[in-house]
């Protein structure tokens, strides 16, 4: 019985995955099963919330429940809910395979779930691979209007790249193991700190912290995230653009662990792709047309930013990392939830389209706009907290030059983030364009008042949230 | 916390930062643009008249900050909620709760569309701009600082001219390009002293390097906020597109924001760099002068002319901040003040003929004087306070900025002359054109002067004109104690210097 209650998390979900698949056998409404969905995400995040204190080990040890594990997956499943709040009509998404779609993000969500309590190579692997493979699966669901099948394209990158870095990290793990001769990463730790600077470790670390780039969109592991963004559902894009960044997080968290306090090579390369990743994001960003291909790249130069918290080798520097991630999955929610609904027939979203959106629905031009403002990193939105405590964390460790190298970028990405804000306030549409309303249901408003609000609060009271996610970072 | 005077009665400092932040909550739940107006009107009125009380509390005796307030932010960080004026800021603190209910009067007519919003954007910039100057703690001044350029950006890229976009882009990339560094000093102080409370921070004694790299950090923020010569470019293109309140508040309390930050920040943290750099800043203050006066004397568009003569004028502030004695320093801040003032009423002047003939050019409104006697009366008082005709507030200030620089160097003040001169040049042009005109003067019999309401939101404003120019005790007095403080705190530095520069001499 105990058992069950360190696993019931992962349960809920489970069975709520094989609703979803009964449900898809009877033939149900989009609605009926995205009602069931979100039952089963509401039931999850209560579960999670209420075993937030559980602690043990399942599966010889391979599977550990602490503080750390359980707060991410309270996270993971928050992040669930709201992108299936941010959809109501799924409207990218094939109508005949609406309950699929469903079923696979459940199954995808389980997966990063699992991923976070994963302490062993093995387990760590075969989670991440559930987690991935049904996200592969749900980038060509896409609803093929235009007729170009852009989705196949986004979606055989997606996998194509994807199964390249898992290979790669797959080839690091068996470093790892041939060093070490366990899978077990709580004794992989001592072994590893002893032969700190060799470069057999370093590479395989590297290896292995390159599928995780691979998930966060690392340069130079990005080369999917614009295409696919692109090419995949709105709803779809949302939810690879959040909740798999989370548990990358929780995973890169694991790994740099192994790192020993000395590992200047790691450090330097670590360093590196942060500051390579802001530069590229936020240079391609300020190009681009298609907002949600402006979103991937700045996305990109996001996690290049959060990788400051990573450098500094400090459970603090982690926990800061992990405030990050959580606000930027606010953000970026709160951007999705006002593409979703402003996209016509779950089309892509231009910037210039956005024109005039402050008329049209002026709760959801206030949302994009303080999304927009906050992922600049000005007060008093998350994403100045954020950026502010990673520079500290950063500067105390006496990293001077990725210090002002990322405060350059937060200068020039400023453009970009604008000329959003300048489309939905400032320019007025074109005649020739219809200017309907937007209608929005109350259940989006209250979504998009709650994430403005969520937005601002994080920024005036980040204290919670660090004590705590400083706490689970030590107790890991 | 021996800095300050904790205020254990009413929260006057948080009532005045988060009052407005409360009427704009409130006005969103407000329909009709004429209650908006209206609401807006009362709520920055109660601000101001509570504003008041400030003063008539202020104790001039002590150095300390007054009426503070301080309460745990965020513990991790020895973050804190700190605030407290003192006499450099008082001035200014009043000056900002006084202007807005005029910029909400002269917005009445000028702005027709998204009143509402308009509106809201004005409270948020006033909530913004007193928490900058009332703010003890970096993190919490930092904070305001950037909030402020949210709403900013709005007014002037909303409710602007026709090349609104660009100017406010530019506004917000110039602006934001600054202050990112000043992030990085402000965290390189914290690590160096373990505190974000500004007043803690001052008088420690940091290497000569370090001091060095946070003031350059600190001076480019500050520099583009004034603006000094030759950071100055987004100013006229952000007056001359901004609607009348936008440049209002662009010129009388923004650029303030920059010479407040010198004075508070600059001088007394990094008092030995302070004189390292003061040749090279007083140069730059003086190029600043006669460039903006000779740029403002070839001007055809009104709003542009007087955002060049206010590069000109804040070139003399700069001027009396870094020659770091007690009647430059007191000159600059008074100066802050009258530029306040009358830059202020200069641009509601404009917006008023703005309103009528929806342009700024000075030709179109060549001999409107004869049509507009009262307006005129106005207009000429608020130019002669421009150029610091003896007996208005202008006089004072920059009289004793001069003063100040005759002490420090007399080749330097010689320079700064001629700035006085161009002043007149450039004012007198611009009155002789609107006032008489010559031969071939527009047909202006349509045009109506001024009436109630715009004679309301002027005459506050003369007075102040005549009240500093006639007798500029009452402001002078509060911030005697707060300069002396000032100055003892920078002339630390002053033996070392010479040391340093005997080092660099070698």
């Amino acid at each position: 019985m105990k058992y069950l209650l360190l696993f019931a998390p992962e349960l809920v979900l489970l069975s709520g995955g094989l609703l979803m698949f009964i449900l898809s056998l009877t033939g149900s409404s989009g609605q009926q099963i995205r009602k069931a969905a979100l039952g089963v995400g509401f039931v999850a995040t209560l579960v999670c919330l209420l075993s937030i204190n559980q602690s043990g080990e399942l599966f010889y040890r391979a599977y550990r429940i602490d503080l750390f594990s359980q707060i991410f997956k309270l996270v993971i499943a928050g992040g669930f809910v709201l992108v299936l709040l941010l959809a109501s009509e799924l409207k990218g998404v094939r109508e005949t395979v609406r309950p699929e779609y469903y079923l696979f993000m459940m199954i995808s969500t389980t997966g990063l779930m699992l991923l976070v309590s994963s302490v062993e190579l093995l387990t760590l692997f075969i989670a991440l691979e559930l987690a991935s493979f049904s996200m592969y699966l749900m980038v060509p669901m896409r609803d093929d209007r235009s007729g170009l099948r852009i989705q196949m394209e986004s979606a055989t990158k997606y996998i194509l790249f994807g199964i390249a870095a898992t290979g790669i990290m797959l080839f690091g793990m068996s470093y790892l193991f041939g060093l070490t001769g366990t899978t077990y990463l709580s004794e992989m730790l001592p072994k590893l700190h002893g032969m700190a600077e060799t470069p057999a470790a370093i590479v395989a670390i590297a290896m292995v912290m390159a599928g995780l780039f691979y998930k966060l969109a690392i340069f130079p592991f990005h080369f999917w995230v614009p295409d696919v963004y692109q090419g995949a559902s709105n709803e779809t894009a949302a939810f690879i653009a959040s909740v798999p960044k989370i548990a990358a997080v929780a995973l890169l968290i694991r790994i740099v662990t192994l790192i020993p306090p000395d590992g200047q090579v790691l450090v330097t390369l670590i360093m590196v792709l942060s500051i390579c990743s802001m530069f590229y994001g936020n240079l391609v960003a300020l190009v681009q047309k298609d907002l949600k291909r402006m979103l991937a790249f700045s996305g990109i130069a996001h996690a290049g930013f959060m990788l400051i918290g990573f450098v500094t080798l400090t459970s603090i520097g982690y926990a800061t990392a992990m405030y990050y991630i959580l606000g930027y999955m606010l953000m970026i929610c709160a951007c999705f939830l006002v593409i979703c609904n402003v996209s016509k027939d779950g089309e892509n979203v231009l910037i210039e389209d956005l024109r005039g959106l402050h008329q049209r629905a002026p709760l959801l031009a206030l949302t994009l706009a303080v999304s927009m403002f906050a992922m600049a990193g000005l007060p008093p939105f998350v994403g100045f907290m954020g950026k502010f405590m990673l520079l500290t964390q950063a500067l105390q460790e006496g990293f001077l030059f990725l210090v002002i190298m990322a405060v350059l970028n937060t200068a020039f990405a400023i453009y970009y983030y604008l000329s959003v804000v300048k489309a939905v306030y400032v320019s007025t549409p074109e005649k020739t364009v219809e200017q309907l309303p937007i209608s929005v249901d109350g259940m989006t408003k209250a979504v998009c008042v709650a994430l403005i609000v969520a937005i601002v609060f994080l920024c005036l009271a980040p204290g919670t949230v660090l004590d705590i996610a400083g706490e689970a970072v030590r107790n890991m | 916390m021996d800095f300050l005077i904790i205020n254990d009665g009413f929260p006057i400092l948080s009532t005045l930062i988060f009052l407005p932040l409360f009427g704009a909550l409130a006005l969103l739940l407000i329909p009709g643009d004429n209650s908006c107006r209206i609401w807006t009107l009362i709520v920055t009125v109660i601000t101001a008249l509570m504003s008041l009380t400030l003063y008539f509390d202020f104790d001039k005796t002590t150095a300390k900050y007054q009426f503070g307030e301080h309460s745990a932010w965020i513990s991790a960080f020895d973050i804190n909620y700190t605030l407290g004026v003192d006499g450099i800021s008082l001035l200014l603190v009043l000056m900002t709760t006084l202007l807005i209910p005029l910029c909400v009067l002269a917005s009445w007519r000028y702005i027709e569309k998204r009143v509402k919003e308009f509106m809201i954007a004005l409270l948020l910039m006033e909530t913004a701009m007193l928490g900058v100057f009332m703010s003890l703690d970096f993190v919490l001044f930092f904070i305001f600082w950037e909030v402020m350029l949210i709403p900013m950006y709005l007014l002037i890229a909303v409710w602007g001219g026709p090349r609104k976009t660009y100017a406010s882009i530019k506004f917000f990339l110039y602006t934001l390009a600054g202050s990112v560094l000043m992030l990085v000093a402000i965290i390189a102080l914290y690590l160096e002293s373990g505190t974000f409370s500004i007043p803690a921070l001052m008088g420690h004694d940091y290497s000569s390097t370090f001091q060095v790299l946070v003031f350059l950090a600190f001076f480019l923020a500050f520099a583009i906020k004034v603006p000094m010569f030759p950071f100055h470019t987004w100013l006229p293109a952000a007056h001359v597109e901004a609607p009348t309140a936008g440049s209002v508040i662009l010129a009388s309390l923004l650029l303030k924001m920059g010479t407040y930050g010198f004075l508070r920040f600059c001088l007394p943290i990094t008092p030995e760099a302070t004189f390292i750099f003061m040749p090279y800043i007083l140069w730059l203050s003086i190029a600043g002068i006669l460039y903006g006066g000779f740029t403002a004397l070839a001007q055809n568009d009104m709003k542009k002319l007087i955002a060049y003569s206010s590069v000109s004028h804040m070139g003399f502030i700069t001027l009396g901040i870094f020659v770091l004695n007690t009647s430059g320093i007191e000159g600059a801040i008074l100066q802050m003040i009258n530029h306040g003032i009358v830059t202020g009423a200069l641009f509601l002047c404009v917006g008023m003929l703005y309103e009528r003939t929806k342009s700024r050019d000075l030709s179109r409104h060549a001999g409107v004087g004869r049509h507009m006697p009262i307006f005129i009366t106005f207009l000429t008082v608020f130019s002669l306070a421009s150029l610091a005709f003896p007996g208005t507030n202008g006089f004072i200030g920059e009289f004793l900025i001069l003063v100040g620089a005759f002490e420090h160097s007399i080749l330097i003040a010689a320079f700064a002359i001629p700035g006085a001169i161009l002043a007149a040049a450039y004012m007198f042009r611009f009155l002789q054109r609107v006032v008489w005109g010559g031969t071939d003067n527009p047909d202006h019999s349509g045009m109506k002067d001024i009436g109630v309401r715009e004679i309301a939101i002027l005459s506050p404003l003369l007075i102040f004109v005549f009240w500093i120019g006639l007798s500029p005790a009452p402001f002078l007095d509060v911030m005697h104690v707060s300069v002396a403080n000032l100055i003892e705190q920078v002339s630390v530095a002053q033996p070392e210097i010479n040391s340093v520069a005997e080092f660099i001499g070698q």
